[in-house]
């Protein structure tokens, strides 16, 4: 089948639609989008919805406003509370998707009905999930009423409405924290490739971790990205939203285990026991091994939903809810209600690149794995 | 590890072999547990919905209405009722749409593979998780330039167009298990690209069909980011109808509850009919096929 025969133009004719609005719809928006938020377009309100606007290029202007403006104080927070949503979501997902696997995985009867129930949220959407949840968790009402029904006194949690937050952290000390954790992901990289005796990687990596320590202890505390201290903490109005996100998600990482505890086969289980191993270590030392590249992949896809999230939060906190609030969510308000088009662009490239740190890597090493087998 | 434990104490060889410890009571327990937490908003919304909205107190939220109020349905029906067709409109025509053509993709990329072919589909493939926010705004330009803002087409055009990657993704995996010795034989037949397509791929593809439809169709349904920028009242779904009836202040719990049913019954539906298909396309999206 080799050559150019009359076949293999049909495939390649078949593919080039695809390919084709792909390359515009994906590769050229995202150059374009990364274009916009190098210009001033929408930054004065006239020009925005003019029919010939005029744009100027501002180089990174959009970027520097977003991280050190006075005025996009509510982007900073946003990116904190991506952070922790992201944690605590796919800590929350992971832990409750193991869970119910492993209490699946011995076999109850009624298998198939306690699974439906656990992933049926999976088919709601985030609206939908959104407007129940914030239902449930109404000041005085639903959850908070809950000790109510038992006889207790109701609770009064601000489960969507507290503006309090803890852990904060100095926005002002973002760059050196920063540099603190790549140094210690890259002396994790060096001292790795030391034991697996990769001499060039480990002395790239080494080097590179003591530049950035030291730029963290010599440089870092003496740059001031703000004027004034400004504190950027996990707010407690977050944990509504997580949870109504857990309830919604687990049943995924529970399918994905459950998969995985059924494809362990049980000679291996056995030689285990054989071997002396009591069921905690079984688990300890051979089923949750084998489980781990499960665990990595479904940390990527949660993580690239948590980053992207937002009608959650649109359903459940309103677009208004600044403490809640994520830059998913805020480009599209920036964008389409206030028609800042360059400043939109810039958080949706901020976003990208956020997410391209998850998912890169995660698809060129699935495909190189893939290229190897072929 | 020290084997220190007598063997008397192992458990006998039972009929589900392996597994013990926790007791079976225990094990019920902790499953009616995790099934309250998942069945206690559904109750919720119920309840809710099948109330008189003077019954709506936040201090009786928990209790069944004493008489089913079936007019919450009638009045939110009336709210969203043309945005749910809206919504069946477009997820029926991208879902068949996205389907055809990732499954001429599939056959293309796994069965007359080229030097390049995987690198292409992870260039395809990174489609599928960039956040749209990155491509919103020419997005939008492009399909107002094209004249379809605000109306149905545009959607229609987006969702198939981001929706290729995984219907490209779930096919290739699915039509990488037809041994290729079948297409082969069939060259030898003298069947080309589209006979062989048609005789072979086509009849065996029936499961891969299922699972990409229900896979997309629960998706274009769910989605709201495009929803909320591409249409207007005329041609909005049902997810942005929802986040509007839901949001006003002045409204009564028993609509936004009822309206959520409407919007959740067709792909709930789905679900339950056929959920296992549903599974797999759960599986496939984390990109292992």
């Amino acid at each position: 089948m080799k050559g150019l025969s009359r076949d293999r133009l049909w495939s390649v004719l078949v593919l080039l639609p695809s390919v084709l609005l792909l390359a515009v719809f994906v590769y050229g928006f995202i150059g374009r989008t990364v274009a916009v938020s190098l210009t001033d377009w929408g930054n004065d309100p006239a020009q925005a919805l003019a029919l010939n606007p005029v744009i100027r290029p501002v180089g990174l202007a959009n970027y520097q406003e977003l991280f050190t403006g006075f005025l996009q104080v509510r982007f900073r927070q946003e990116l904190v509370n991506t952070l922790f949503f992201t944690v605590f979501f796919i800590a929350g997902t992971l832990g409750l998707g193991l869970a119910l696997a492993l209490l699946l995985d011995r076999n109850p009867r009624g298998e198939g009905l306690w699974r439906t129930i656990f992933l049926f949220p999976m088919s709601l959407s985030f609206i939908v999930t959104g407007t129940i949840w914030r239902w449930m968790l109404q000041p005085q009402g639903g959850l908070n009423q809950f000790p109510a029904v038992l006889g207790l006194p109701p609770g009064r949690f601000e489960w969507l409405s507290s503006t309090a937050s803890i852990w904060g952290l100095d926005w002002n000390r973002v760059p050196l924290l920063t540099a603190a954790v790549v140094a210690l992901a890259l002396g994790v990289v060096a001292w790795r490739a030391a034991r697996a005796g990769n001499r060039t990687r480990t002395l790239v990596a080494g080097a590179c971790a003591l530049v950035l320590l030291g730029w963290a202890v010599f440089v870092g505390p003496n740059v001031q990205l703000l004027p004034a201290p400004e504190i950027h903490g996990f707010n407690l109005a977050l944990i509504g939203i997580i949870l109504a996100a857990v309830w919604q998600m687990s049943g995924y990482t529970m399918a994905l285990y459950l998969a995985g505890l059924r494809g362990i086969p049980e000679e291996l289980r056995e030689a285990a026991r054989v071997d002396g191993a009591n069921e905690v270590g079984l688990y300890r030392h051979v089923v949750f091994p084998l489980l781990s590249p499960i665990t990595l992949s479904a940390m990527i896809i949660l993580g690239h939903i948590s980053l992207k999230i937002f009608d959650l939060v649109y359903a459940m906190t309103g677009p208004d809810n600044t403490y809640t609030s994520v830059p998913a969510l805020n480009m599209y308000l920036t964008s389409f209600r206030q028609n800042q088009f360059a400043l939109g662009a810039a958080i949706g490239t901020i976003l990208l690149i956020l997410v391209a740190f998850v998912i890169v890597p995660y698809l060129s090493s699935a495909f190189r794995r893939e290229e190897g087998h072929a | 590890m020290t084997t220190t434990a007598p063997p008397v104490t192992t458990a006998p060889p039972a009929a589900v072999p392996h597994r013990p410890r926790i007791s079976r009571a225990a094990l019920y327990l902790l499953l009616v547990l995790a099934t309250l937490f998942f069945l206690l908003p559904v109750y919720l919304l119920l309840a809710t919905a099948f109330k008189t909205p003077e019954a709506i107190s936040l201090a009786t939220t928990w209790q069944w209405p004493r008489d089913l109020n079936w007019a919450s349905f009638r009045e939110a029906w009336a709210k969203v009722g043309g945005n749910v067709g809206n919504s069946l409109l477009l997820a029926v025509s991208a879902t068949a749409l996205s389907a055809v053509l990732g499954s001429l993709n599939g056959y293309a990329l796994s069965k007359w593979t080229f030097r390049g072919a995987n690198t292409l589909f992870a260039l395809m493939l990174f489609g599928m998780f960039i956040p749209y926010q990155a491509i919103l705004i020419p997005l939008f330009q492009f399909i107002k330039g094209l004249g379809l803002y605000g109306s149905l087409g545009g959607l229609i055009l987006a969702h198939v167009v981001y929706g290729l990657p995984i219907t490209t993704l779930i096919f290739r995996n699915y039509y990488a298990e037809v041994p290729d010795a079948l297409v082969e034989a069939a060259t030898i037949d003298g069947a080309g690209f589209w006979g062989i397509y048609r005789r072979i791929i086509l009849p065996l593809s029936v499961p891969a069909f299922v699972v990409v439809v229900i896979w997309e169709f629960t998706q274009i349904w769910n989605e709201f980011l495009f929803a909320a920028t591409l249409t207007n009242t005329s041609s909005q779904p049902v997810t942005y109808a929802l986040s509007q009836l839901a949001g006003g202040q002045a409204v009564s719990w028993n609509l936004p509850m009822a309206g959520a049913i409407l919007a959740a019954l067709p792909t709930l539906l789905v679900y339950v009919l056929l959920g296992r298909y549903f599974v797999r396309g759960l599986l496939a999206g984390s990109v292992k096929g």
